[in-house]
């Protein structure tokens, strides 16, 4: 297998685009990653694209051919484009057909795009639509909501290791602060404990501010053969590790629905094949979808001992400047949660840190970073890390 | 919430908690599996009926409904351990300040929902506290 580096990434504006298309915000991440590594139509061997439901949010599929018609890859340049989909980690998973495709040696320049446009319907509707991660006919059928299925995890978190609703809130107060340091985020203001503990009910324990938002957006990198990176940019960024592993779909057949048994198995294959440990790394995107995500995640990444993720996070450890930071982007609460782009977003933060370019929020000295996004209640999770030196 | 016929075809399990049993592990699944996932294929599965008593493995009190479920707000969902092992996802009929996380429940047959007026009527088994 060959090293892979990103070597070109862009995002677009998160937020509601209303004055936007699904095919004008995926053109402009695209583009603007090619152009970030400088990278010509005719080199492009392949694209992969993580989009969760075209059908349900702007009634349309065959997303692939869609992006690459509208970039200009069909038509003269008959470029191959393939549709990821594993619902809220599709993105993650595109990125990692991408970087497997040029592993492997089959291509050398391959873009890997995320987008949705999730705004084209109501907030019922996009709801409804985001209920299609998990198991339709077990839980949906019954009542069950996304914001329903994290509230039990919360739940039993809460009742088995203390954790509260201030720890909870806490991650949002972290992320919307990260996020008002970032120019694309969705969220730009901060907010407070308070400001989270008196908005509305969700799925007790969960208030509207534990939860991401809906969210349009587009991410793009452009990823090639690390040998020959230094041809396009000054500054590639490696690829360390791809890892992914499956769960049951339903939370209620899981071993222990406080735990994300995929993220487990996923990151300890990133660590086994990047040859480092939670202690190495120096910053991470992980799937904050809600509150308690973002607990759950540091705790089975390695960044936290099972249950301590609340205090952990109540005690600042993961903000910008300490221990661990997480999620400088403004996670998926701040930065926004279009769900097809969160994966390749997450990939576009790590490599502007490591290249040094994040301003206001950079972390300073950042050789590793890795990124973590979860499919549905945990039934996917896929895991990369990425180095500053190859 | 559902097409007629995918909903009718789990009319078995969702009326009457009908799910299955390996032979050969002994493992009970519900809802039901047609593949054993310790044995896969030299499982041997068989319908098995539960008997309906479990407990509360966790809870939820849900007050932005699920798209068909508006009317019922607020509501309390939860995972369900029914006492031959497997778990599943259920409404509780009951007092949402009085559930709790190791309450015993028993299952009930109840209306789950509706496609609007003039639509279809969705039954099935929720759950309610053991002594009542």
């Amino acid at each position: 297998m060959r090293d892979v580096a990103i070597i070109g990434v862009k995002n677009t504006k998160f937020g509601e685009l209303w004055g936007r298309s699904l095919r004008d915000i995926v053109v402009e991440a695209g583009a603007g990653a090619l152009e970030d590594a400088d990278v010509g139509g005719k080199e492009i061997d392949s694209l992969y694209v993580g989009n969760m439901s075209g059908g349900r949010f702007i009634d349309q599929e065959h997303i692939g051919a869609l992006i690459a018609d509208y970039s200009g890859l069909s038509k003269n340049l008959h470029v191959p484009a393939t549709r990821v989909e594993a619902a809220c980690a599709s993105g993650g998973l595109a990125l990692r057909q991408a970087i497997m495709a040029v592993a492997s040696g089959y291509n050398d320049i391959v873009i890997a795009a995320g987008a949705e446009k999730m705004t084209d319907v109501g907030s019922e509707e996009a709801s409804s639509a985001l209920a299609a991660a998990a198991d339709r006919e077990w839980e949906g059928m019954t009542g069950a909501t996304f914001p329903g299925l994290y509230a039990m995890i919360a739940r039993l978190h809460m009742h088995r290791y203390g954790t509260t609703s201030e720890q909870l809130a806490e991650v949002a107060v972290k992320n919307h602060k990260n996020g008002s340091l970032n120019p694309i985020a969705q969220y730009k203001n901060r907010i407070t404990v308070k400001d989270v503990l008196n908005s509305i009910m969700v799925a007790d324990p969960l208030h509207i501010f534990d939860c991401s938002p809906i969210t349009d957006g587009a991410s793009a990198v452009v990823l090639a053969p690390a040998d020959i990176a230094h041809k396009y940019t000054d500054t590639p960024i490696y690829i360390r590790a791809t890892a992914q592993a499956s769960d049951t779909i339903a939370l209620h057949d899981r071993r222990d629905i406080t735990t994300l048994d995929a993220t487990v198995v996923a990151a300890k294959r990133a660590y086994s094949m990047a040859k480092l440990r939670p202690e190495d790394i120096d910053l991470v995107e992980v799937h904050d979808c809600f509150t308690i995500a973002e607990i759950c995640a540091i705790e089975d990444l390695g960044f936290a001992e099972k249950g301590k993720g609340g205090i952990v996070t109540a005690n600042g450890e993961t903000a910008i400047g300490s221990r661990i930071p997480v999620n400088t982007s403004g996670g998926l609460k701040a930065c926004g949660h279009p769900v097809g782009a969160t994966g390749i977003k997450q990939a576009v933060e790590i490599v502007t840190q490591l290249r040094g370019e994040a301003g206001q929020r950079q972390v300073e000295g950042a050789e590793y970073g890795m990124t973590h996004n979860v499919g549905g209640s945990g039934a996917t999770a896929v895991v990369h890390i990425f180095s500053r030196e190859r | 919430m559902a097409s007629v016929p995918r909903f009718w075809r789990g009319i078995g399990s969702r009326y009457n908690l009908e799910g299955t049993r390996c032979n050969e592990c002994g493992e009970y699944f519900y809802p039901p599996r047609n593949f054993c996932v310790n044995c896969r294929r030299v499982g041997h599965i068989e319908p098995y009926k539960f008997k309906g008593t479990g407990e509360i493995i966790s809870y939820t009190v849900i007050h932005t409904a699920a798209e068909g479920f508006e009317d019922q707000t607020p509501y309390i969902l939860a995972i369900i351990q029914l006492d031959e092992g497997p778990r599943l996802t259920s409404q509780v009929i009951g007092n949402p300040e009085k559930i709790h996380i190791g309450m015993r429940v028993r299952s009930v047959f109840r209306k789950l929902g509706e496609d609007g007026e003039g639509g279809m009527i969705y039954y099935g088994t929720k759950f309610v506290p053991e002594n009542e």
